[in-house]
């Protein structure tokens, strides 16, 4: 029996997460939960002084996909600027986890990508203005 | 009792695959049951041969069409022991029971500073309407606690239910512990300090005998298709003059007497709750539902599943890191809910699903459950008429591998 969906990579994220924890003075910080599983997570961001990310961390709780996401997606994002946060594509997220993902599960899946982009839109006026100048 | 085996046979379901080689072990009947026979082919018939709209035609198929709908009524009246068939509403689930409740006893009933007396243990349905109706009325809402084990605090009840309560609504059955309420001494209580008692019957109902004459209820509301019955239709129970008394919940036709520009009158009960053309195969559905379940017997049904449910819970206490949610086999419906240490109940959902086994994860609509236990999710099993020692036997299994899937100690 094969647990397609559990591959070694993911359960190790799930026991050892990368960028785990919460920043001092975030630029940004959001966090969400999906009520239908629990799954939560929070994202701490800080941007350089030319607005691309210099720090980021993460924290919450839920189940291994969504842990796992978490991990690979703060790993991936460091030194990306605000628009190209904005403009992160699911589908690359997607391809990072690499396993395929029943309908329910994507919403796990995704939900550290729905957090860093609703805090990258909910960034007060000055810090968008920052990392404008950057790009 | 009866051969499960052999019952087995009249659910086409159960004999699926989920993947070619893995044969569904179906345990997630609390959300919702699968269907016999009796009751696909009740529907079927009705609309290879008895369809029409109801209550307003001459023809031939109009009166075909009220007879089986209102038979069925008559049958599930009978089937909750109802004193009159026009004294059960068709809705189309729990949670419009209770809406239609909240709706139309409550916005007549309740002011200001009023209480509405809830348990910790409720499901949304029983929680939103009621949140709902306090903000718009000024009421207040108190939720009775439930012990370490999953049932209630009885001890505090004197004190949550006062003289300013005006309603007390509570699930006779846990969705999430699967806990059986002194449905009967939770409803006098109510009365004697004047309050009405709405009974959440949606896990009740379905899994063991209900008197709504015994119980004295005011109200009670359940769902077809956890009880064998199809989706969109359940029934409102209320006791007749408090249905009298109401004013209609929705308006449109179906539900009136007489319109005029200025103004309309009522149809009487139980047509003045059901404006518009109803879900009429679905009530003739939960009706063949109904005549299958009083075949077997409810008092058979409620004994199987206290053995079935003693044996998944002996079982799962095997399973090393497993800890088990609400109270003992004995006060309890067919559900066996669960956390894993070092897992995610949604995780564990999904991998025992490799093996075609269905249960459910999450909070179970309970989500202030939950947070009182201090988890965001749990795992449920729950089981029906229909359910297996050997399917119990396969989720242990399961759940062994996905421990290993997961680096657990076995």
């Amino acid at each position: 029996m094969s647990s397609d969906m559990y591959r070694e990579q993911i359960i190790d994220l799930y026991e050892h997460p990368l960028n785990y924890g919460e920043l001092e003075s975030p630029d940004f910080s959001y966090e969400e939960d999906n009520p239908l599983c629990g799954d939560v997570v929070r994202i701490d961001v800080r941007l350089d002084d030319s607005g691309r990310v210099a720090d980021v961390r993460w924290s919450g709780e839920g189940c291994a996909i969504s842990q796992a996401s978490a991990s690979l997606l703060t790993e991936e994002i460091k030194g990306l600027t605000l628009e190209e946060l904005q403009a992160f594509d699911k589908d690359t997220l997607l391809e990072m986890i690499g396993v395929p993902l029943s309908m329910a599960r994507v919403k796990c899946a995704l939900l550290s990508l729905k957090v860093l982009k609703a805090g990258a839109y909910h960034l007060p006026e000055p810090d968008v203005l920052r990392g404008d100048q950057s790009g | 009792m009866f051969d499960v085996d052999q019952l087995r046979q009249d659910f086409p379901i159960l004999h699926t695959e989920t993947r070619p080689g893995v044969p569904l072990v179906y345990l997630d009947s609390a959300a919702s049951s699968q269907k016999p026979t009796a009751v696909i082919e009740a529907m079927n018939h009705y609309y290879r041969a008895q369809h029409a709209n109801v209550h307003r035609g001459i023809h031939h198929l109009s009166e075909e069409a009220t007879n089986a709908y209102e038979g069925a009524r008559e049958r599930i009246a009978r089937f909750i022991n109802a004193p009159d068939p026009a004294t059960t509403i068709y809705v189309s689930n729990t949670t419009e029971a209770i809406n239609l409740v909240a709706f139309s006893w409550g916005r007549a009933n309740i002011t200001t500073g009023d209480e509405i007396l809830l348990t910790e243990m409720e499901h949304h349905a029983n929680i939103v309407p009621w949140q709902m109706l306090a903000q718009e009325k000024g009421a207040i809402v108190r939720y009775l606690p439930f012990n370490e084990d999953g049932t209630l605090d009885l001890e505090q009840l004197s004190r949550f239910l006062t003289e300013k309560t005006k309603v007390f609504a509570f699930t006779a059955m846990s969705n999430v512990f699967g806990t059986i309420t002194p449905v009967k001494q939770l409803v006098a209580a109510a009365h004697a300090v004047g309050a009405i008692a709405v009974v959440d019957g949606a896990q009740s109902v379905p899994h063991m005998p209900v008197d709504v004459q015994d119980l004295d209820c005011d109200f009670l509301a359940f769902s077809g298709h956890k009880m064998c019955g199809p989706t969109g239709i359940g029934t409102l129970y209320g006791k007749r003059e408090l249905l009298e008394a109401m004013p209609p919940f929705m308006g449109g036709g179906d539900m009136i007497r007489r319109v005029t520009l200025e103004g309309s009158t009522w149809n009487e009960l139980p047509w003045k709750f059901e404006a518009g053309t109803p879900n009429i195969a679905e009530g003739v559905g939960l009706g063949a539902a109904v005549d299958y379940l009083d075949d077997i017997g409810m008092d058979a049904i409620h004994a199987y599943e206290q053995y079935i449910t003693g044996y998944a819970l002996e079982a799962l206490s095997e399973v090393k890191g497993l800890r088990l949610l609400g109270p003992n086999a004995a006060q309890k419906g067919g559900t066996a809910t669960f956390t894993l240490a070092g897992m995610h109940p949604h995780d564990i959902a999904q991998l025992v699903d490799e093996d075609g086994i269905a249960i459910r994860a999450g909070h179970h609509c309970a989500m202030p459950l939950h947070h009182k236990l201090g988890i965001n999710a749990s795992a449920r099993a729950s089981f029906y008429l229909y359910s297996l020692p050997q399917e119990i036997d396969k989720l242990v299994a399961s759940l062994e591998r996905a421990k290993g899937v997961f680096r657990l100690g076995i």
